[in-house]
């Protein structure tokens, strides 16, 4: 019993995943949305946001620790790996090698988000606003930059969620991981949407 | 088919020892009907001339049943991780090129030494123990369906194909794969077996155990015996789930999480003598 550290660790792993990141992904993303109703609803949403009471210990405990621990964690994850999919160019081992790469181009992608928007907001540099938004995303390479960082996100969540609910035991049969493959596939597209459109809001 | 000249190409990855380092050699032999790679390599053994036209050593490789059953032929045939018995030259895209599963220790050749596969059954107490001190009778019965349903799961020769097709069964990281994963389906669900079910399964939460698994299930579509391994850690994921609370808030069912707890327990019930036995 004091030999199973890893095996914690890694549930911890696939837990915080879903519980808190893939919920909070989800409600980023549904809030971006807002953009697509114009600036000043926007503004509204986003200053509701930043506004709730709490708010930092919101931060801390929803997003910032949890957040690290699964981008850490995930990175020993990703590079203990031996991709292979050549020789077994399967769907779901190329989803494999998916999320492992896209899990490692998040860490990059969401470092500077999080640098380009909230630390500026903390330094006093700036104001979360559509403004802000406007600015980073006028730049066509930042735009593609933000484009394949939320599909990058939108999978890594969906396809994370498949696996959740193999790692806890909820969808055990073949036909049931199969439908549960349907139904990620739907998250993925639906949030990609989402997502997608609130970047074209800004442009 | 009619030529009389057809040849079939082979490029066999060869290496003479365990710490040398790896050789590509070529050979090049006259066609036979319905010839599989086993046959191709007797023939090398027969003939040891590579396609220089130079003589050179016979290929060595591993080899038992002859019929998919043992296990013993794994190999890796043009990329892919299955036996050799059962890889018929006709459905092979050519030059047919032969590798030794490199998740092993290589031998020599294509010979690897699949030693950590048992070392996995052992870890994870991959058998039902029947030995007392006294005729322990005849355990429960199993119902015939489950039974049927069980053997499916028993069908599992270690060939370390599963181990070989894994992403996450490498030098880099401790897992030990699908194959001893599912024996512990399959002993859990033997109804005397299931009585030390929490013992498996504790074993299997430990370091390199299922956790380790990345689901990209290369293991169910490798498998010569077509085992639903996938469900096997599916079934066994959601075990440990239960097992895990059971651990730590207390059950009936998870008093041997470890050895200690059980010479804790032995001692206890002042079974002292044979305590001083086991611990010998």
């Amino acid at each position: 019993m004091d030999n199973n550290r890893e095996f914690l660790m890694r549930r911890l792993h696939s837990l915080l995943g879903v519980i808190p990141i893939g919920l909070f992904l989800t409600q980023h993303l549904i809030v971006n949305h807002f953009a697509t109703q114009g600036v000043e609803a926007f503004n509204q949403a986003a200053h509701f946001m930043a506004n709730l009471p709490f708010v930092i210990f919101l931060e801390i405990f929803v997003i910032y620790l949890p957040l690290m621990y699964h981008a850490f964690y995930g990175l020993y994850i990703a590079f203990t790996a031996k991709n292979n999919p050549g020789h077994y160019s399967y769907m779901r081992n190329m989803l494999f090698v998916a999320q492992r790469y896209t899990g490692v181009f998040l860490v990059v992608f969401i470092a500077w988000h999080i640098f380009e928007t909230r630390f500026q907001v903390a330094i006093g540099a700036g104001e979360a606003d559509f403004n802000m938004m406007e600015n980073i995303l006028s730049n066509p390479l930042m735009f593609a930059f933000y484009v394949v960082g939320v599909l990058s996100a939108t999978f890594h969540f969906a396809n994370g969620l498949w696996s959740f609910f193999v790692t806890w035991g909820i969808t055990v049969s073949a036909k049931a991981q199969r439908y549960s493959t349907y139904f990620t596939l739907l998250v993925f597209i639906v949030l990609s949407i989402i997502g997608i459109r609130a970047l074209f809001a800004f442009v | 088919m009619g030529e009389a000249a057809k040849t079939v190409i082979f490029e066999i990855e060869r290496q003479n020892s365990t710490d040398e380092s790896s050789y590509w050699e070529k050979f090049e032999l006259p066609y036979r009907a319905n010839m599989n790679v086993i046959s191709a390599l007797m023939e090398i053994r027969r003939n040891p001339v590579n396609m220089d036209g130079k003589k050179t050593t016979p290929v060595n490789w591993d080899m038992n049943c002859l019929e998919e059953v043992c296990g013993a032929c794994s190999m890796v045939i043009n990329g892919k991780a299955r036996q050799s018995c059962t890889a018929l030259v006709d459905q092979l895209e050519q030059p047919i090129r032969l590798q030794p599963m490199r998740t092993f220790p290589v031998v020599r050749d294509l010979i690897v030494d699949r030693s950590r596969m048992f070392d996995s059954l052992k870890k994870v107490k991959a058998w039902v123990p029947i030995d007392g001190t006294h005729d322990l009778g005849e355990g429960p019965r199993m119902p015939e369906r489950k039974r049927q349903w069980a053997y499916e799961l028993s069908k599992c020769m270690t060939c370390g194909v599963c181990l070989e097709a894994c992403p996450n069964v490498n030098d880099k990281s401790d897992f030990i794969g699908a194959a001893p994963l599912s024996q512990v389906r399959l002993m859990n669900a033997h109804p005397t077996g299931a009585m030390n079910r929490d013992e498996r399964l504790n074993a299997i939460m430990g370091e390199g155990g299922l956790a380790d698994c990345g689901n990209s299930q290369n293991c169910v579509e490798s498998c010569p015996k077509g085992i639903p391994l996938t469900t096997s850690i599916a079934a066994l994921n959601r075990d440990v789930s239960i097992q895990m609370f059971r651990n730590f808030f207390g059950s009936d069912q998870s008093f041997f999480v470890s050895a200690e707890n059980t010479q804790a327990w032995l001692k206890q019930m002042s079974f002292a003598p044979v305590f001083a036995i086991l611990t010998k």
